[in-house]
């Protein structure tokens, strides 16, 4: 039950994201469409799961002084496959992602996840709170993205990463008098970032005062 | 030559800022700022980290990764030379300044993790700068990341004495004004 309760935490409401504004770069800097969010937010929970996993594994034989470059490099070692995986299979998704893929070792939520959680947990564990932590970040880049998206071009599009001229969805829903352009600025990431978070803030202390006000009554 | 490395060293300053426009940094961007004299102190801190990784790195790369064909540990190896360029810094800022190493607090060790550091290292490399570009843009960056982390600190000591709506209170009434400050800097494009 507690493992469940760890997977949600990740979800909503310790969502790395919004919650504790780990890896915000590239939350702010790849929400301009959905692809890229749903590229960059697989990109980062395989790392991260993985990155959990051997973390976890080798928790007992690394030294605790020298623990935080043992880390980084494991990262960067799983950034660089995927890195390469991405570039062979996904070429259209790299080009639009960018330095974006490589900067997933400086992310603070997997060295975050590594320190805090990995380094003290067993493997399955580890495991789940990537998962629940990834599945996090991926949530709040979908958010972002899909408002993003939607006012700035007026509609939305997936397409295949594979095969960028298979084209899965292609909405286009706000008539083009009506699009706000500043959506796709920094004004606009900066701004849609503020108000999810906010939004986040005022959804948990209302959360909060319902459950006081219930064991009041139960008093 | 001469113009187009000062038209590289404004737009790595001002027009394509690393936070305002590329969203880099922004961890102590927000983390550090809620002091003018801290938000000094890791401009400085992050300026001497990329100059000596951006130098470092690019050395790295064209006298012994490329000599071994090894281009593909460019990730392994610049995060390394970056981790350890943060350890020295903070040994020196420990020794120098004691009472700045406690400002910094746990923001000096995550400079590794500073997207800013990595991103000029590997930046260097992908665009196939010349030593004089790579100079110019090694420098610049840091410089902007510095400027905007300074200003960014004085306007949020007067926020903290303003009236924010309850769910705003912290950061995103701060991230608010980080978007203003990215549309003053996007008015800023008509110099060049």
């Amino acid at each position: 039950m507690n493992r469940m309760e760890n997977f949600k935490n990740g979800l909503i409401k310790d969502n790395p994201v919004f919650g504790l504004y780990l890896g915000l770069c590239s939350t702010l800097a790849i929400t301009t469409s959905l692809n890229n969010a749903i590229g960059m937010g697989t990109a980062v929970i395989v790392v991260l799961i993985l990155s959990n996993v051997i973390i976890s594994a080798i928790r007992k034989i690394v030294p605790d002084d020298i623990r935080i470059p043992v880390y980084i490099v494991i990262i960067a070692t799983l950034v660089s496959i995927i890195q390469m995986v991405i570039e062979a299979f996904a070429p259209a998704l790299n080009t639009s992602l960018g330095v974006f893929i490589p900067l997933i070792v400086v992310n603070c939520i997997i060295l975050g996840r590594a320190e805090a959680f990995a380094s003290k947990n067993g493997v399955l564990d580890s495991a789940l709170d990537g998962l629940g932590m990834g599945l996090g970040y991926l949530l709040a880049v979908l958010a972002m993205s899909f408002i993003r998206e939607l006012l700035s071009s007026g509609g939305l599009v997936l397409t295949n990463p594979f095969n960028t001229e298979q084209v899965w969805m292609n909405l286009s829903l706000i008539p083009e008098e009506f699009r706000i352009s500043l959506f796709s600025s920094p004004l606009g990431a900066f701004m849609t970032f503020a108000f999810l978070a906010a939004a986040l803030t005022a959804y948990k202390s209302h959360a909060a005062k319902k459950a006081a006000a219930k064991t009041k009554e139960a008093k | 030559m001469f113009a187009e490395l000062a038209t590289l060293l404004i737009t790595s300053v001002l027009l394509n800022n690393a936070v305002l426009n590329q969203f880099l940094g922004l961890c102590p961007f927000m983390g550090v700022s809620r002091k003018k004299s801290s938000a000094l102190g890791m401009g400085i801190a992050v300026c001497f980290v990329i100059i000596a990784a951006g130098l470092v790195t690019y050395a790295l790369y064209y006298f012994v990764l490329v000599p071994l064909h090894l281009e593909y540990m460019e990730l392994v190896s610049f995060i390394l030379v970056v981790a350890s360029l943060v350890q020295l810094t903070e040994m020196f800022i420990k020794k120098t300044s004691p009472s700045l190493y406690k400002s910094l607090g746990v923001y000096l060790p995550l400079i590794t993790t500073n997207c800013v550091v990595l991103n000029v290292c590997l930046i260097n490399i992908s665009n196939n700068y010349d030593i004089a570009h790579m100079l110019v843009y090694t420098i610049g960056t840091p410089l902007g990341f510095a400027l905007v982390l300074y200003i960014f600190s004085t306007i949020r000591e007067r926020l903290d004495a303003a009236n924010v709506p309850t769910s705003f209170i912290g950061n995103p009434v701060a991230l608010i004004v980080a978007g203003l400050m990215a549309m003053a800097f996007s008015g800023l494009a008509g110099i060049i």
